[in-house]
Formats: C-alpha cells, structure tokens, sequence
C-alpha cells in the first residue's frame, strides 16, 4: 500500500501547526518568567510586532480605502479576522459615542487545544496586540483588552476595542 | 483555518524573542537557541502525533525520510526539497536550495552569520519528528552554509 503525496492538507497542517508553534512559545515563555504580568505584556508586544507588518500585507490584499469612521474601521477588522484566521467575529457594544466596541467571537484557532493555568494568564493576547500594531500603521491610536475570555470558563471571548486618538504624525512611537 | 503569513511572522517574532532571552551574554557570537529548538521540537512533536494517528506506522526509517521530504516538507515549506542523500547508515542530508523562512534574507554576506538562528526551528520540528516514532533519531543535525544563505544542509542521525 503506497502512501500518496496528497494525503495532508496542506493548509490545514499549517494552520495546526500555527497553533502548536504558539502554544509552544507560550509555554516555554511561562517557564522562563515567574511573573504571570510580563508573559502577557511579552505577547501583547509580540502581536503588535506582527500587526505592524501585517498590516502591510492586509492593505495589499484588500485594496482597502482610508476608514473615515470606526464603524469602518470595525468592519475591517472583522474582514481581517476573517482573512487570516478564517473566523468570524461578531462587531457589537458600540459605546454611544461611537468610538468603541466589542468584538466576540466563540472560536478561534489559536485557542484550539488550550489548557489554561489558572493564574492570570492570558492566553490570546497576541489579538489585541496585532490590532493595536496594525492600527497603529494607519494612524489610529487604540486600547485593546479582553473583556470575557473563553479560555477562562465565559462563554464567549470578548475583546474591547475603544479608539484613543488619530496620530498627526506618521512615525509611531518605537515599542523596545 | 490561519493564513500562512501569520507563521511566517511568528516564526521572526519567536527568533526576536529569544534573542532578547539570551542577549545577556551578548560577547558571544553563537546564540543560544535553546528556546527556539524547544519550540520547534515541541510544536513539531505535537503535528506528528497529529498528522500520523489514523496512518499505519512507518515500515523504516527510509519510509520515515520520504514522508518528511515528500509530504511534509511540501506542506510545510512549500516546496519539495532539493536533494536527500544519505550513507545508509542512518546519516541523511537534506538539502534545501530555497528555504522558506530563509527567502526573505536579503542575497548577500551581510547577514550571512545570523541566518543559523532562522534554522533551528524548523531543524527541531523534524528531529522531533523522528523521536515520534521511535526512531533513534534528533542526535545531531548541523547547518552547512555556503555562499547563498538559502542553502541549508541538515543532518538526521
């Protein structure tokens, strides 16, 4: 019985392996660090750096125009998540001024196959810092946070978008 | 399902990491990279166990060698590899002539020394392969460099 060339799937071996790759950074970071605190900031830092070259990639995909509001902006978002992680958050909780929202979602690949420690961890952050990242390239100066976390035992994962300010100038800030 | 890219820039974003890890002892020109082959090793341990569980198990090694460079290396890597040779004796060189997470190194000397950091982690996920199935295996692997930084040879043992 020979084995044939096509039996992987190709896209979804990497994405598996995507998962397995964080979660194996995530671990060994845990290892390295007492503190629970600063694997969270170091993975925050992570995401944005991603997020700042991601963004890049997005833009050249999507051909997207400049957002003029951040209902706009939401929906990119959502379109990236979809690109990317092929999954499909819901956009809700708009604050009544506009300039904040929640983005829920029930599934997501990096959390596949998690068991979580109960100290504080949080696990995903990795998502808020590519938005902030990426958002930061276009100008836009956001707050990220998780509101609910799935991996926490709530039902679904709650991530917090609030909009700070609009960068006048285009050189950000340097995170080292 | 995640997009490629995403691997793509995580994998520079672990290099970062451990990097910073280990630049207290900056004299040194050799990096540790002790954090990057963990990960590699474990995430690749965990694919395999993923990838094999309903396949009936390799006859051999040699069976094992055409899996990695066949399959795996065409879902991983995106491409087939180059060359494999070996003594039958259980050393196999595997040669990549364009190797994915080198590509985006720029064509010249200049960063040549720092392109062995970018190796170790795929090196890892394939010697953990190997221990998955209980072939002696992992021992030793080392990186050939020649003038084109997209080179790499590796050795399984």
């Amino acid at each position: 019985m020979s084995r044939q060339t096509s039996r992987l799937d190709a896209k979804k071996v990497n994405s598996e392996l995507l998962t397995l790759t964080y979660g194996a950074l995530v671990s060994q970071m845990l290892k390295e660090t007492e503190n629970v605190e600063d694997v969270n900031k170091q993975l925050e830092r992570i995401g944005y750096n991603m997020g700042v070259r991601l963004i890049e990639d997005f833009l050249a995909r999507t051909t997207s125009n400049r957002c003029l509001e951040m209902r706009e902006t939401a929906d990119k978002i959502q379109q990236a998540f979809k690109l990317y992680l092929s999954m499909q958050p819901t956009v809700t909780s708009w604050s009544s001024s506009g300039d904040e929202f929640s983005l829920v979602w029930d599934q997501c690949p990096l959390s596949e196959w998690v068991e979580m420690p109960n100290n504080g961890l949080k696990y995903c952050a990795l998502i808020p810092g590519a938005i902030r990242g990426a958002l930061q390239m276009v100008q836009l100066d956001v707050q990220c946070w998780f509101v609910q976390d799935q991996l926490k035992g709530d039902a679904v994962t709650e991530l917090r978008v609030k909009y700070i300010k609009r960068l006048e100038d285009a050189v950000p800030a340097g995170e080292d | 399902m995640a997009d490629d890219i995403l691997f793509e820039l995580l994998h520079s974003e672990i290099i970062n990491y451990s990097l910073e890890q280990s630049k207290d002892n900056k004299e040194k020109k050799d990096m540790d990279l002790s954090v990057v082959e963990y990960i590699g090793f474990a995430a690749g341990y965990k694919i395999m166990e993923r990838l094999t569980r309903e396949w009936p198990r390799f006859k051999d090694e040699l069976d094992t060698m055409k899996f990695i460079c066949t399959d795996f290396w065409t879902c991983i890597y995106k491409k087939q590899i180059d060359n494999l040779r070996t003594n039958h004796q259980g050393v196999y060189v595997l040669q990549d002539n364009a190797f994915r997470f080198l590509t985006n190194f720029s064509n010249g000397h200049q960063y040549l020394e720092y392109a062995p950091r970018d190796i170790g982690i795929k090196m890892d996920s394939d010697g953990s392969k190997n221990l998955n199935h209980n072939i002696r295996s992992i021992a030793a692997y080392s990186i050939i460099k020649e003038i084109q930084e997209l080179l790499g040879t590796l050795t399984l043992r």
